[in-house]
């Protein structure tokens, strides 16, 4: 026999509120700015689904959404690999591993913001120490304010120093949790280093790897203030991403309604590609 | 397969040894004979496994020679000297299917694949897992997946010894009587040199034809379980095998004879070494209560089901005799007896008498 307790929804309950404050009531207000149209003065106007609409079909939308996905592809195609060669190259014992780890853990530390403002002024052409050195010193013409390449490569750069240790300390905890005697017994089988990395190290990184993964999508997707202080957007829209375009509607034109749509559209996507990547990466598991 | 000589092997973990007690593995001088069945038995930080890596070759002994036939392999890393190991805790590449794992050995050296099915086929026959070879190995239990490591031991026919670190430690306590069974049937059929790591005796004297004995980085004996049991050549031995060991008794030396408690004790046959510390062994099984020889006071008695385990206090001497008949009550006194064919005499540690043709 089961016993119904109802006294167990009163422990449940500050968690609902806590919820419903953070997450629902906000996201709430946002589905009701997306289907009205508003001219100030607390005034709405019913408008269905027209802003949805107009957003899917607008090349604005579309080129920023490409440029998401662009940033996305390559800071995840460099960050990933990456990330797990500097993880296998660390030292599993000895002094060097908390310098390692600490040296890692750095750059995750500093303040967005501040991240950003730091490659800014670090690549500025006439005194920045990069800047300085491509410009004067190696005679390549490199100025992010001008050239959308420079611009790009720049972004990408400051995203890799910025996020790489993640993935490298994750995948340094799977693998450091490997016991020798898979090591040993790879080494009587003779299997090459390669297939040390493909059936030993690789299956026991998956699953602090998908979660390096997500975490490396979620937060890149949704990037917001480092290229927003680094390029502002720029050069022109080169480097606008989803985010800082949202902004620039919502609170540069005041769109209200058309940037509640593309709020939403973007939450889906974010949520649609995240669900999908790890139920493909867990499916295996369950087999 | 190979007759494998360890010659004046001597291992430190340290970098400058400097007394002995610095090093792990103090002097092994052994031969394993090609296609025996051989336990290395002792207790946690013996040496026991250090010996092993350095037959692997994960090991790199400081000072001595490792020969596999008359080949010197004591530099050869472990792929290149043909051996095969299986760990204490299963080792099976997770993301591949039984019949891979099986088959990773093989083709890691370029074997043609229809030599790799054929062997496969018969190594998953022989460990009865031939209906899981198709299903992922990271799904299958402890047990089967401990089988699967043995499995890829096995599996190559050439291999010159195959090394077991107390590979039951994860098992079930039922399904480790049925591996061991396995063990033994597998060694009969592929007649390699087998060499099983384990502190536990019932596993080790149940597994081998030859029993190595060790102890603080010294082989301490070598013998048949029989042999061990009956003769051990060293107290430690003695304390080590048997449930409860051998009653070891501090004794004195008296006109060629010994005496414990003050009571002369009749030995197995002459005295042949001597040394500072002498000592009487006896094992529980052959001390019968009574009246007459040396009088104790009952401590204590066990019933372990099939026969009753009495300690007795000569003074500050314990004994233990098992007793199949009835028990004296506690705090009894009982008279002593000591078989005399199985009283031994040992010096400094040492087995020093001789049996009596």
């Amino acid at each position: 026999m089961k016993t119904q307790n109802n006294r167990a929804w009163l422990f449940v309950l500050p968690v609902l509120l806590l919820v419903a404050f953070n997450a629902l009531i906000p996201i709430m207000t946002v589905v009701n700015y997306s289907v009205q149209e508003t001219f100030g003065n607390n005034q709405f106007f019913w408008q269905g689904l027209d802003w949805f609409q107009q957003l899917l079909r607008s090349d604005r939308f579309h080129a920023a959404l490409g440029r998401q996905f662009l940033f996305t592809g390559m800071i995840l195609a460099i960050e990933v690999p990456l990330g797990i060669i500097i993880a296998l190259s660390m030292p599993k014992k000895g002094i060097w591993v908390p310098v390692c780890l600490v040296l890692m853990a750095l750059p995750m530390l500093i303040p967005w913001n501040v991240v950003g403002a730091m490659w800014n002024i670090f690549t500025l052409p006439d005194i920045g120490l990069l800047g300085y050195f491509m410009n004067h010193t190696l005679g390549i013409s490199y100025d992010m304010t001008q050239n959308p390449i420079a611009a790009w490569m720049t972004v990408i750069t400051m995203d890799v120093w910025h996020w790489t240790s993640l993935v490298v300390l994750l995948c340094y905890a799977g693998l450091v949790s490997i016991p020798d005697a898979y090591y040993q017994a790879a080494r009587i089988d003779g299997a090459s280093a390669w297939k040390v990395f493909r059936y030993i190290q690789l299956p026991k990184m998956k699953t602090v790897l998908t979660i390096a993964v997500l975490l490396r999508f979620m937060d890149s997707f949704n990037i917001y203030t480092e290229p927003f202080v680094l390029t502002g957007g720029g050069p022109g829209n080169s480097t606008t991403l989803l985010s800082i375009d949202l902004v620039k509607i919502a609170l540069g034109q005041f769109d209200l309604g058309p940037a509640a749509a593309m709020s939403l559209i973007y939450f889906a996507i974010t949520l649609l590609v995240s669900w999908l990547f790890y139920t493909l990466m867990t499916r295996d598991d369950n087999r | 397969m190979a007759k494998i000589t360890l010659s004046q092997l001597r291992h430190s973990y340290l970098p400058n040894p400097a007394s002995p007690d610095d090093y792990a593995l103090k002097q092994i001088d052994h031969t394993w004979q090609d296609g025996g069945a051989y336990a290395l038995l002792g207790p946690s930080g013996c040496g026991k496994s250090t010996l092993l890596n350095i037959i692997s070759g994960l090991l790199e002994p400081s000072e001595g020679q490792i020969l596999f036939d008359d080949q010197d392999v004591t530099h050869l890393p472990p792929d290149k000297r043909n051996i095969a190991q299986v760990f204490q805790f299963p080792v099976i590449y997770d993301t591949m299917s039984v019949y891979d794992n099986l088959a990773f050995p093989l083709r890691n050296r370029g074997r043609a694949e229809d030599v790799v099915r054929q062997r496969v086929t018969e190594i998953a026959e022989m460990l009865d897992v031939t209906a899981m070879l198709e299903t992922r190995a990271s799904h299958l239990s402890p047990d089967n997946k401990q089988k699967i490591s043995m499995g890829r031991g096995l599996v190559r026919n050439d291999v010159n010894v195959v090394m077991f670190d107390e590979p039951l430690t994860v098992i079930d306590p039922h399904l480790k009587w049925k591996l061991r069974s396995k063990l033994k049937e597998l060694h009969h059929r592929v007649k390699a040199t087998m060499i099983y790591v384990t502190h536990d005796q019932t596993e080790a004297l149940t597994f081998a034809d030859q029993v190595v004995v060790m102890d603080l980085g010294v082989i301490v004996q070598i013998g048949t379980p029989v042999e061990l049991f009956e003769r051990p050549a060293h107290t430690f031995v003695g304390h080590f095998i048997g449930s409860p060991g051998m009653n070891v008794l501090p004794a004195e030396l008296d006109n060629g004879g010994a005496r414990f408690a003050g009571v002369p004790i009749p030995l197995e046959g002459p005295i042949t070494g001597s040394g500072q510390r002498i000592e009487i062994g006896i094992r529980p099984e052959f001390v019968s209560l009574g009246s007459g020889g040396v009088t104790g006071r009952v401590r204590k008695v066990s019933d372990l089901g099939r026969h009753n385990v009495v300690e007795a206090m000569v003074g500050d001497t314990r004994i233990s005799a098992i007793v199949d008949g009835p028990v004296p009550e506690q705090g009894a006194e009982v008279g002593l007896t000591f078989r005399q064919d199985q009283t031994r005499l040992y010096a400094d540690g040492w087995l020093a008498t001789e049996a009596r043709p």
